[in-house]
């Protein structure tokens, strides 16, 4: 039996002349990551989210854990970034749950809200002192600009994962779309339209 | 067995392409079309064109396997997932540099129509005359009279937005109603336009994004998604799918062959004519001979002059038209990444709804008039306004609701603004064959050997500065300064390296883009430029085409081909 492609060629091969639309294909999609492809474990999603809940809350608008922002940040890590942001990200997470475990006594899972949020304020506060003698000053929002040659300083390990949360957050259907405005086929332009404080911003 | 003969061979189906198949089809030629890469059908195959960013298996970054499967695809946004599959993988497609160049192409259907940037600009009439009036290189064999008509017909076609300016450094056309500037780009105009007693202007980009239904072409508009370059299925601007090819189709004389790499044109040296080309089918490895009376070779500016090295090789050691010893050389872009950006503040009442496909257009002002700097020619410049978004604080202090709240909320008022300056044509700057290197089917690449020379370098000094002045002058903040690698082909605007020309002793083609050795091959895309203008050159191409396709036809009736 031959199949569809083997006939189209073997017609262009008898004729020289291929028909428009044979066995086209146009754009590429690859298909979703699974976390099993990656370095990481469902605990590690887990971790993730929780920390990324903290910056980003659910308030009356959906937060970080309603958009799994844990699993497309580690999907981002493990196959966008460098090796060496990905040991900084790797360590940063074990060395969150040591400095839980020192200031509290357990690990960051099982601290309380009041407590997660304490302890991320300070890690926050932490990174920015580290990148400020590091002279660190502008950090993109995603990967994309980094290469892989780069010897660039890395800024602190909760940077990136703060970075990976905004990213991934601000990009998913649900910070998208219900946190952020988003048209996908606004049909005009309006160059004039009036502002009000606590109107939203579009999402791109 | 199939007919392999056709009045005409059009190889290569992009944007001067898909021109060259329509004119000559519409005059009742049989022309067969050639394409390297694989048929993509309008709208059925723009598959990721209603796709959103959380669709992407990494919300359209590339990942580090893409980067080093493809690591000059890689140096720029050419590298995304949106985009994947489109422009051509380094692997398959290797060149070699002798200098950094930045080679960025499409081998498919449509070639980079679907992935152009759209801005569309006439040149003026001293872009013609520059050469001559410099000493530079060769002077054009046309003016700016012969384009014009062209340039009007073309336009009308393909469905340009913009505005009339009634500025002789940027010739108004055939337009369509302009894609809208913002409240903050309108101002800064007003402002530019009195500080500077109005010699510079910043007006609406021209852009062949269609504002109005075209139900001729089955075209309903731009509906200010900013996808074109996943293919727009609202034929919201020119491709040669949404307009060109169904165009040439429904005369019924186009047939059009995909995975057709053209190797060689087959030339005759008793009758000083090309008789055909030769085909490598990427698919199967056979080789094919059609036959035809005239070529047009629109396989993009370097792959047409490939062609030409690779034909006729008996005759002439470097290929077809390489008797005045300037095919291959003069290799030039758009130098750009240099510019200025910074916020403007009173407007945060004001934001706007819809994407664009463009923003503002600063026509060139520099060496122009009574202007007179230590470089000759220009640039333009290429911008926007903006309100910042959730990317605004990334690396300011915060967690918690406030924040993100804060984040969910337009920020400050952004303008920034890139210059795309003129690169002179230098016989320095050329591109080879290198035999020692091979592509996927066997064929030997092109070696790149160009660089910025000292005219660009100066000229950049003043991309930079000039766009931090008025910038400043038009009271924007914070006003910053870029100026970042530019290297040949980033600009993705080559052109040269089969030049125009008046004298067949020093360039390839003559007036009608005629090879001077072989008068029934037309080369009328990006190879055919003897300068390069500071204007995106793709209309340019529309209109030379036209041109030259309908010389030809005439000429064929003549009996002079």
């Amino acid at each position: 039996m031959m199949d569809r492609r083997d006939l189209l060629k073997m017609i262009m091969a008898t004729t020289g002349v291929a028909m428009v639309g044979g066995d086209a294909f146009g754009y590429e999609m690859k298909g979703q990551v699974p976390l099993s492809k990656t370095i990481f474990s469902s605990d590690d999603v887990i971790l993730f989210n929780e920390v990324a809940e903290v910056i980003l809350p659910r308030t009356s608008t959906p937060g970080a854990k309603d958009a799994n922002v844990g699993l497309m940040a580690l999907i981002l890590a493990n196959d966008c970034y460098t090796s060496k942001e990905r040991d900084v990200l790797v360590q940063g997470l074990q060395s969150l749950n040591e400095q839980s475990q020192k200031d509290y006594g357990s690990p960051y899972l099982l601290l309380n809200t009041q407590q997660q949020t304490e302890f991320v304020t300070q890690l926050d506060v932490d990174a920015k002192t580290y990148n400020n003698k590091q002279d660190i000053y502008y950090l993109s929002v995603t990967p994309y600009d980094r290469n892989s040659n780069d010897d660039k300083p890395l800024p602190h390990y909760f940077t990136l994962i703060k970075q990976l949360t905004l990213f991934s957050f601000f990009t998913s259907k649900e910070g998208a779309t219900k946190v952020l405005r988003y048209e996908a086929t606004p049909g005009k332009y309006n160059g004039e339209l009036e502002y009000k404080k606590g109107d939203r911003a579009w999402a791109t | 067995m199939a007919n392999n003969d056709y009045d005409a061979i059009v190889v290569g189906s992009g944007i001067s392409g898909g021109w060259a198949a329509k004119e000559l089809a519409e005059k009742g030629l049989k022309v067969l079309m050639l394409e390297r890469g694989r048929n993509i059908e309008h709208i059925k195959d723009y598959t990721n064109a209603f796709h959103e960013a959380w669709d992407y298996p990494h919300r359209g970054l590339p990942t580090q396997q893409m980067k080093a499967d493809n690591p000059k695809l890689a140096r720029e946004y050419t590298l995304n997932e949106m985009t994947n599959g489109m422009w051509a993988n380094d692997k398959d497609h290797p060149y070699t540099e002798v200098k950094r160049f930045d080679w960025f192409r499409g081998y498919h259907m449509g070639g980079r129509s679907l992935l152009w940037g759209r801005q569309s600009y006439r040149w003026n009439a001293e872009d013609f005359t520059a050469n001559l009036k410099d000493g530079v290189a060769v002077d054009w064999p046309i003016r700016y009279a012969d384009l014009a008509p062209w340039y009007d017909y073309v336009e009308k076609f393909a469905g340009i937005a913009g505005t009339q300016e009634g500025l002789d450094v940027l010739p108004d056309g055939q337009f369509l109603p302009p894609v809208p500037l913002n409240m903050v780009e309108k101002d800064v105009a007003k402002r530019i336009e009195k500080v500077y007693k109005g010699m510079r202007h910043l007006i609406h980009s021209r852009t062949a994004n269609i504002t109005q239904a075209m139900p001729e072409q089955n075209r309903v508009g731009c509906q200010y998604r900013n996808k074109c370059w996943l293919g727009c299925p609202f034929g919201g601007y020119f491709s040669t799918q949404s307009s060109t090819l169904p165009a040439a189709m429904k005369t019924g004389n186009l047939t059009v062959r995909p995975y057709s790499i053209v190797t060689q044109v087959l030339y005759d040296k008793n009758s000083k004519r090309a008789t055909g080309v030769e085909v490598l089918d990427s698919e199967t490895n056979l080789t094919y001979v059609f036959n035809s009376k005239i070529i047009f070779l629109n396989a993009s500016t370097l792959n047409s002059s490939w062609i030409m090295m690779n034909s006729a090789t008996d005759v002439w050691d470097n290929g077809l038209g390489s008797s005045s010893g300037e095919l291959g050389h003069n290799v030039m872009d758009h130098h750009l990444a240099v510019g200025a950006h910074g916020s403007i503040e009173g407007y945060e009442d004001k934001y706007y709804s819809g994407r664009r496909p463009c923003g503002f257009y600063i026509p060139r002002f520099r060496n122009w008039g009574n202007d007179k700097r230590d470089y000759v020619r220009g640039f333009g410049y290429q911008g926007s306004a903006s309100r910042s978004n959730w990317q605004q604080n990334v690396a300011e202090l915060g967690i918690g609701a406030d924040f993100k709240n804060a984040l969910a909320e337009p920020g400050s008022w952004n303008i920034g603004m890139g210059g795309f300056g003129e690169i002179l044509p230098d016989h320095k700057n050329k591109v080879t064959l290198d035999k020692s290197v091979k592509d996927k089917w066997g064929l030997p690449v092109l070696s790149m050997d160009a660089e910025l020379q000292a005219n660009e370098l100066r000229m950049r000094k003043d991309m930079k500065q000039d766009a931090m002045d008025m910038l400043e002058a038009a009271g924007v903040k914070n006003v910053q300064g870029w100026d970042g690698d530019s290297p040949i082909g980033k600009g993705i605007h080559e052109m040269g390296t089969a030049r125009m020309g008046r004298d067949a002793k020093t360039s390839v083609l003559n007036k009608h883009n005629q090879i001077w050795d072989a008068p029934n091959v037309f080369v009328t895309d990006g190879a055919c430029m003897t300068s390069a203008s500071c204007v995106n050159p793709s209309l340019t191409y529309m209109a030379i085409t036209a041109r030259a396709a309908s010389f030809a036809v005439e000429e064929l009736k003549k009996r002079n081909l």
